[in-house]
């Protein structure tokens, strides 16, 4: 256990570096939430009052989205791409370590960070500048962060697994560049998910991607009574297992075929 | 002057060349560019399936807006891609070699590099822009037309003076250039739609200081009848972008000026 | 008429003072201080036509600064500086045009590309004649033994091919004046006598002014009938060689290694330095003993596992003429 909050303690510092490219991307960041809201703002002008969310409501999801931007899985890590490119992950194995769990807790630390860099102030920001509202109730704002630590791990699932796909992608590069926009988009952060047509909801409400920022809001803003909070954030487990199981099986085929054989 | 366009284009073929060689990687890169930024559509088109209309504005009529700004910003992108790791270049000194020849720095920094895989979103925009003209029945040779693609022109050129700017800050610091990218794709983000459902310092700051508004909402809503403007100012208003491109480069000037000053 | 003619140039750099921490660092967002450095301070010199003169100095004196200058793209503070007659900075293009630089560890070649095709690029950016950049090709080519290189992307080639097509690149269009920055670091042997042949016959052939800034004492021994010695911006010699071999007392150093610890060596005519382990550093006066004398001395009474000769480095060359003066 030891080796793997080493690699956490090692990935925080090294990110920790970067304080005035994460300055910059605040602004950038609170700029967005801003022009989100103006869009929005202008659709409700003329609804009526049967949505599917307040635009107050609307308006937190936003914020959160944005604070929580960090989940997304941006950059996939490139040290690892190029070990497993070069066929230099073979020496991974040497270690005495479950190279699953080394890998995972790598790109939990590459969430973590980030997100606790931006969450905070953004959240400050937000409540100063638009009065956001706390979350409805005590117990929505432990569920809250019960649901935030779910998201992070199944986030950090969803990108151990796309690292290992690299096995047999002869470039990364095109998944790398259209997961983070897909998971952008069936997360909730390009559009509310309770916003989208009617008839996209049964499959947005069983997608995985809806753990990472659909799922925590809703309990925030309260739609997700207390009672069924646990239900989703089941929810969120249950795909966060599955990803990790996925992921920890094809890991074994991949050593069994790659790095074994050589080559 | 036609000898530095001769120069531009030998310059840029090279990295046209180096990019077909992989040819593979450039295609399937290019797709995944057009699906990733397809995202920005479907997010509009969401939007618009539940409230109907934003400001007076229907979806065909944002799809035209929404198509010019992600083509004219593609080839922006695209060919300004030189500009955009141009901090790398003053960090390493590398600069200096440049002004060691007998030709502009903007003429080199220019032609160092084309993106061609920015192509993807090009295409993406061009499908909605001609999804949207054939809703709303623009035809094909119409002065509408003709607004459209002024409208580009001048949205290019507004985008290429921000990454110029972008990179001339690299002269004064390398630390906040992520900044610029609040105006580079934050302005993209924001004139997707007509800017006047944005609050009026958010539009004025976007029409007066950097002329978003002049380049691509005037045209559009003139064109659309969406504002009560003569026709033949949807035809000048873009020259804004073409005007805020000479100011750019009057301020690489000004930069490369400071740079021989104070050295690096 | 002399063709670089260096007058009171001056130049001070403004280097900002980090401040430390993650404040310091939001702090000099706002203000920052000053330290200011002295790059040149006065400096002065005339090159002629067709000299082959050496410019060195110790890290820092001042040696890029003064390039930069004298080739346009660096602004001084004060003083006079003529190229061929113009301001170079105020002409950049111009003066540009027909000078050529060689940075030795950076290269101007396109880093993907063959360097026949680097060549060809230059041709336009230069405005070259077909003519003339056939003829200077050509020439070219043949000098410096590179029909067989011109075809291989530049970053597969060796340091010292890549050095000879830099060499080719930066001659391309028949500059009057060559600014050398250490061509000759990092190669191996045999190249470093390739250039320098070269650099000398394109010297006394061609009557290419050569202003060459070295660490390498070599290099001045070998080329240059002329040495201008900057230290901390100022000049501390302007002169023939043959002054600067009078100047310093002839010194050389002998560097043995011992087959047995703790072994000392005493020997009448030479001094010892320092010692480490089995390793011992003897100075001696070559005026007064040959080297070869030293050798066989030195071999014959002590035990020897290894030995090497060498000149002092010029720090110290400059380090003792800097106490001269000051005597």
């Amino acid at each position: 256990m030891k080796a793997y909050s080493a690699v956490l303690k090692a990935r925080l510092s090294v990110l920790l570096q970067y304080r005035s490219a994460a300055l910059a991307g605040l602004a950038a960041q609170v700029f967005w939430g801003f022009i989100k809201v103006m869009i929005l703002e202008a659709f409700y002008a003329q609804s009526g009052n049967s949505e599917p969310l307040t635009l107050a409501q609307a308006t937190t999801f936003i914020w959160l989205g944005q604070a929580f931007l960090q989940l997304i899985p941006w950059n996939i890590d490139k040290e690892l791409e190029q070990q497993i490119k070069t066929g230099n992950v073979a020496y991974e194995l040497l270690r005495p370590l479950d190279l699953y769990f080394f890998w995972f807790f790598r790109a939990v630390a590459m969430r973590l960070v980030p997100a606790l860099m931006r969450s905070l102030p953004l959240f400050l920001f937000a409540g100063l500048a638009y009065a956001l509202p706390p979350p409805v109730s005590l117990t929505a704002a432990l569920s809250f962060i019960f649901s935030l630590s779910a998201a992070i791990l199944l986030s950090s699932a969803i990108t151990t697994l796309v690292i290992i796909s690299l096995f047999w992608t002869i470039s990364g590069e095109g998944i790398q560049r259209l997961l983070p926009h897909i998971t952008l988009l069936l997360s909730g952060m390009t559009v509310p998910l309770p916003l989208f047509p009617n008839w996209m909801q049964p499959f947005l409400n069983l997608q995985p991607f809806r753990g990472i920022i659909d799922i925590p809001s809703r309990i925030y803003v309260g739609i997700i009574p207390s009672q069924e909070v646990f239900y989703y954030i089941g929810f969120q487990f249950a795909w966060f297992l599955f990803f990790v199981l996925a992921g920890r099986w094809l890991l074994k085929r991949a050593i069994k075929r790659f790095v074994v054989l050589g080559g | 002057m036609f000898r530095e366009v001769k120069i531009y284009f030998k310059l840029i073929a090279c990295s046209f060349r180096s990019q077909m060689q992989h040819r593979a990687s450039f295609f399937m890169l290019a797709f995944a560019h057009f699906l990733s930024t397809l995202v920005d559509i479907i997010g509009i088109w969401v939007l618009f399936d539940r409230f109907k209309v934003i400001k007076g504005w229907s979806f065909p009529e944002i799809a035209l807006i929404y198509g010019m700004m992600h083509m004219g910003f593609a080839i922006a992108e695209a060919f300004a891609r030189g500009f955009d790791t141009f901090s790398q270049l003053v960090k390493s000194g590398e600069f200096d070699r440049l002004l060691l020849r007998p030709i502009g720095t903007l003429l080199q920094v220019s032609s160092r590099e084309v993106q061609l895989m920015r192509m993807g979103r090009f295409i993406q925009g061009l499908l909605v822009l001609v999804w949207g003209c054939s809703e709303l029945g623009i035809a094909f040779y119409s002065l509408n037309a003709l607004i459209i693609f002024i409208s580009i022109v001048g949205i290019i050129s507004l985008f290429y003076a921000l990454f110029i700017i972008q990179a001339t800050l690299a002269f004064w610091t390398t630390e906040t250039l992520e900044l610029m990218h609040i105006v580079t794709y934050g302005g993209l983000e924001s004139g997707q739609y007509p800017l006047h459902i944005y609050k009026p310092w958010f539009k004025g700051f976007f029409t007066f200081i950097i002329p978003l508004a002049c380049v691509a909402y005037y045209p559009v809503a003139i064109l659309l009848k969406q504002e009560d403007l003569p026709f033949w100012l949807g035809l000048v208003t873009p020259v804004a972008g073409i005007a805020f491109l000479y100011l750019a480069c009057q301020l690489w000037n000004f930069g490369v000026c400071r740079y021989q000053s104070t050295g690096s | 008429m002399a063709i670089i003619s260096v007058d009171s140039l001056w130049k001070e750099f403004s280097v900002p003072k980090r401040r430390k921490g993650f404040f310091g660092g939001i702090a000099s967002l706002f203000s920052r201080e000053y330290l200011t450095k002295i790059a040149l301070d006065h400096v002065s010199f005339q090159i002629n036509e067709g000299e082959l003169v050496g410019y060195i100095g110790p890290n820092g004196a001042g040696k890029s600064t003064t390039v930069k200058i004298l080739s346009g793209i660096l602004v001084p503070n004060g003083g006079q500086v003529k190229v061929m007659g113009r301001t170079p900075w105020e002409h950049r293009i111009e003066t540009v045009k027909e000078i050529g630089v060689i940075f030795g560890q950076r290269t101007q070649l396109w880093w993907d590309l063959p360097a026949i095709e680097s060549f060809e690029l230059l041709k336009e950016i230069y405005h070259i004649s077909d003519s003339v950049y056939k003829r200077s090709l050509e020439s070219l080519v043949e000098a410096l033994e590179l029909s067989r290189l011109l075809e291989i992307p530049v970053r597969q080639l060796s340091l010292g091919q890549r050095m000879r097509c830099d060499i080719a690149a930066s001659l391309l269009h028949e500059p009057k004046i060559l600014f050398l920055d250490e061509p000759t670091i990092g190669l191996d042997a045999v190249s470093k006598i390739a250039v320098r042949d070269f650099i000398r016959k394109l010297n006394k052939e061609r009557k290419v002014t050569i202003m060459l800034t070295t660490h390498d004492m070599d290099d001045i021994e070998s080329l240059c009938s002329r040495v201008l010695i900057l230290n901390e911006g100022k000049i501390f010699l302007d002169g023939s060689l043959s002054t600067l071999r009078k100047k310093m007392a002839p010194e050389r150093r002998l560097i043995v290694d011992l087959i047995h610890d703790q072994e000392w060596i005493s020997d009448p005519q030479a001094t010892v330095i320092k010692q480490d382990g089995q390793r011992i550093w003897l100075s001696f006066d070559p005026s007064l003993i040959s080297t070869q004398a030293m050798i066989t001395r030195v071999t014959s009474k002590y035990s020897i596992r290894d030995l090497y000769v060498e000149n002092p480095p010029v720090e110290e060359i400059i380090a003792r003429f800097y106490q001269d003066v000051n005597l």
